[in-house]
């Protein structure tokens, strides 16, 4: 009898311990499936469409106007350009930022929960001058509006 | 943690909760070269950004090194209260990472 409750109880740590392992291999194997959802070919592509394509799976943009861009006109250090955007469009479900001149112009992507509004503010770096692009996704469609951020560099701005 | 390499600022007005954060970072793009060595200095920038109130995911994002050092970002959602905790933390692309939370306030 007695040697049947140990048998129980050693029974009953190994399974313990058999769940502590795989919990322990899920958070192991976490990360990486986080590292490949990163799309790389995305962010390494040179072109704007193939970038789009890479992220959304299709590089179809419709221009909108509901989408707005506050980024300055004139950008003193393209190394720090701050760009909020906002879109009034309903059920956004993420949005891309792209600086057009980057020589890989995508920059960014937020993708949004559901209590999440479509705003969103960063900070980007900028080659050179360029359309700031906002790219939104709502519906299975692509909206797009974009601005013109002149970046200066040197002293005075102009 | 002895760097605290996020530093988070959440408010609640009404119904929507702002998020600020900043995190520090030398978003390395990979294309800048150290001036004394002519070498290209690689690549070390935060590719995952993931916000969550309390255990709900609320924001993720992927970046390149086209943002800037030591990154900022806000942003905004619905159905945040006083006392909530919001986290934030990010994963680079050497594989280190960071995470941060605070309460809204």
């Amino acid at each position: 009898m007695k040697t049947d409750m140990k048998r129980r109880v050693f029974l009953k740590g190994s399974v313990a311990a058999g769940t502590m392992a795989v919990v322990a291999g899920a958070g192991l194997l976490a990360p990486q499936a986080v590292m490949a959802a990163w799309p790389k070919k995305a962010f390494e592509s040179k072109k704007a469409d193939a970038a789009l394509s890479g992220v959304f799976g299709s590089g179809q943009t419709e221009a909108s106007d509901k989408i707005k861009i506050k980024a300055p006109d004139i950008a003193e250090n393209g190394a720090v350009v701050p760009v909020t955007v906002t879109s009034s469009i309903a059920g956004v479900e993420s949005i891309a930022i792209m600086a057009s001149a980057n020589p890989t112009p995508l920059v960014a992507v937020f993708n949004l929960g559901k209590s999440t509004s479509a705003d969103v503010s960063c900070r980007i770096k900028m080659g050179k001058t360029g359309d700031v692009v906002a790219v939104v996704k709502a519906g299975g469609k692509l909206y797009a509006n974009r601005k013109s951020v002149k970046v200066t560099i040197g002293g005075c701005g102009g | 943690m002895a760097k605290k390499s996020i530093k988070i600022r959440a408010k609640v007005k009404g119904e929507v909760t702002t998020v600020k954060c900043l995190m520090s970072h030398p978003m390395e793009t990979g294309r800048r070269k150290n001036k004394k060595t002519g070498k290209l200095i690689p690549a070390h920038f935060i590719q995952d950004v993931v916000a969550k109130h309390n255990d709900a995911d609320v924001l993720t994002a992927e970046w390149s090194g086209g943002v800037s050092k030591n990154p900022y970002m806000a942003f905004k959602f619905t159905g945040g209260s006083k006392g909530d905790t919001v986290t934030i933390s990010w994963t680079d692309n050497k594989g280190n990472s960071d995470s941060a939370s605070a309460k809204i306030k």
